[in-house]
């Protein structure tokens, strides 16, 4: 069999599979971010409890497997009276796994926002929320937004392990089809393809375009 | 903070002629360091006072203690007649909780070394950004009043520029406007020219120069510009290790100073220009 038959027969598969990839890593992404913002914060807070707290999250989800994450999400909390659909448990674990590393980005971009950025909001007398909202957080976007870059590319490869739980992503209809074909070559190198141009022609076009308008909005461009 | 006899200071200054910043036996220390060891100054509203010393003599920290950028360790800060650093509670002064220091503070405005603008806003908007996020002003009103202030600092035409494009003495003169647009009772200047390349520092200080002629702003200002403390003070405090080693007019300080580290400390800075 030909690659263009291989594609003629099995393309419309890995085109269906490529649009859940590309779902999952939109809403993984979206939870990251969030989880990232949230026990970013929390990281910083005087409370120690609060601060404890963050600190237990992030060592657990940096510090364990995301597969073994995925496994608990999906096969484990029912057991707790927790249960998702496969689809939700997948973007869910990565995004959960993901947001640890990224609550680090958060943490380390606000402080390293210069100390005089912070005095000066005090001194025109903002709250600590405004403090944060207004001045130090639009700064910390632009000092994270590189790592961040890598850590959305890892993102989009982590969502490969929701084939696992049966999500019919990109790399579950690459493992069907090659079972019934045994073309593994045809098949896992168009997967290989289809993941390696996703990340270099959207994923990171899309992140340098949002860090050169920041930088631009920042007045540093 | 250490166990002090509060009863010994008054829950507010009372009195016709209450000083507009009254530092009453305020200690401060980094761990076994003492940086002010029992400062008491007064300042009188509309006084133009300038702190000068040599470096690590506690100058700064004055400034910044009045801006609750650092914490005290003993005595009482008030402002206006207020407590800035303690807060009334059952008849005593206790610590003051952060709704109280903000409340204060909102009389204190302040210009670093660093100028410290936001880098992220426009000249008008670091200006309106504290009028209309802490204040409540109206975005029109806000941009009317700092438009107004970044002409009187000579910036009306660098209004939309972001720090980033402007010089040393330009950002130096948007930050005294972006202080002046919380409307502060007290102006505090932490060494705003010694970060500047020296052609630009007359811009600055012709700034402060007009303030001082024009507005009834109490004025506390660290520098190491000995001519310019001389020109527009009307009270000079000479600071060393952490006391007010010698104060009084500039004519008095400048001109015949009596305290051996004062006569030291001025033929150091006139040798070294």
């Amino acid at each position: 069999m030909s690659y263009i038959e291989f594609l003629q027969d099995y393309g419309g598969r890995m085109v269906d599979g490529s649009l859940i990839t590309l779902v999952q890593f939109v809403l993984a992404t979206v939870v990251s971010v969030l989880v990232a913002l949230t026990f970013g914060l929390m990281r910083l807070a005087s409370n120690p409890a609060v601060k404890g707290f963050a600190t237990v999250y992030v060592e657990i989800f940096r510090g364990t497997s995301l597969l073994v994450q995925l496994f608990w999400i999906f096969f484990v909390l029912p057991l707790f009276g927790i249960t998702m659909d496969k689809f939700t448990a997948g973007f869910i674990a990565v995004g959960l796994n993901m947001g640890a590393y990224g609550a680090e980005l958060v943490r380390g971009a606000i402080l390293a926002v210069p100390k005089g950025q912070w005095e000066a909001a005090k001194a025109i007398n903002m709250t600590p929320a405004q403090r944060m909202r207004r001045i130090i957080l639009p700064q910390a976007l632009v000092i994270m937004l590189p790592p961040w870059g890598n850590l959305v590319i890892e993102i989009l490869k982590g969502t490969a392990l929701v084939a696992l739980i049966s999500v019919t992503d990109l790399m579950f209809q690459a493992r069907q089809i090659n079972i019934s074909t045994f073309l593994s070559v045809q098949t896992f190198g168009t997967a290989l393809i289809i993941y390696y141009v996703f990340a270099r022609f959207c994923v990171t076009p899309f992140m340098r375009a949002v860090e050169r308008r920041m930088a631009f909005k920042i007045g540093r461009a | 903070m250490t166990t002090e006899d509060m009863s010994q200071y008054p829950l507010r200054l009372e009195g016709d002629n209450i000083p507009m910043v009254r530092f009453a036996n305020v200690r401060k220390s980094y761990g076994a360091l003492t940086v002010l060891d029992h400062l008491n100054l007064d300042i009188d509203m509309g006084e133009m006072v300038t702190i000068i010393g040599p470096s690590g003599s506690g100058k700064t920290t004055v400034l910044r203690m009045l801006m609750t950028l650092e914490t005290i360790n003993g005595g009482v800060i008030y402002v206006d007649g207020e407590p800035l650093t303690h807060m009334e509670k059952n008849g005593v002064l206790v610590p003051a909780n952060p709704a109280h220091i903000r409340r204060i503070r909102s009389k204190i405005g302040m210009c670093f070394q660093h100028f410290n603008l936001f880098p992220h806003m426009t000249a008008l908007q670091n200006c309106m950004e504290g009028p209309v996020q802490v204040l409540g002003m109206s975005k029109k009103e806000a941009e009317e009043r700092s438009l107004e202030l970044l002409d009187m600092v000579g910036m009306a035409d660098k209004a939309n520029q972001y720090p980033s494009r402007l010089s040393g003495g330009q950002q130096q003169r948007v930050a005294i406007a972006r202080a002046l647009a919380m409307r502060p009772k007290v102006m505090l200047f932490d060494e705003v020219t010694s970060a500047l390349d020296p052609e630009v520092i007359g811009e600055v200080t012709n700034v402060i120069r007009k303030l001082v002629d024009a507005h009834s702003l109490t004025m506390l200002m660290v520098t190491h510009q000995m001519g310019f403390a001389r020109d527009i003070s009307d009270r000079v405090c000479f600071f060393h290790s952490g006391v007010i080693a010698e104060q009084g007019s500039p004519a008095e300080l400048f001109g015949n100073p009596q305290n051996e580290r004062t006569k030291q400390f001025l033929n150091a800075v006139l040798e070294s220009n």
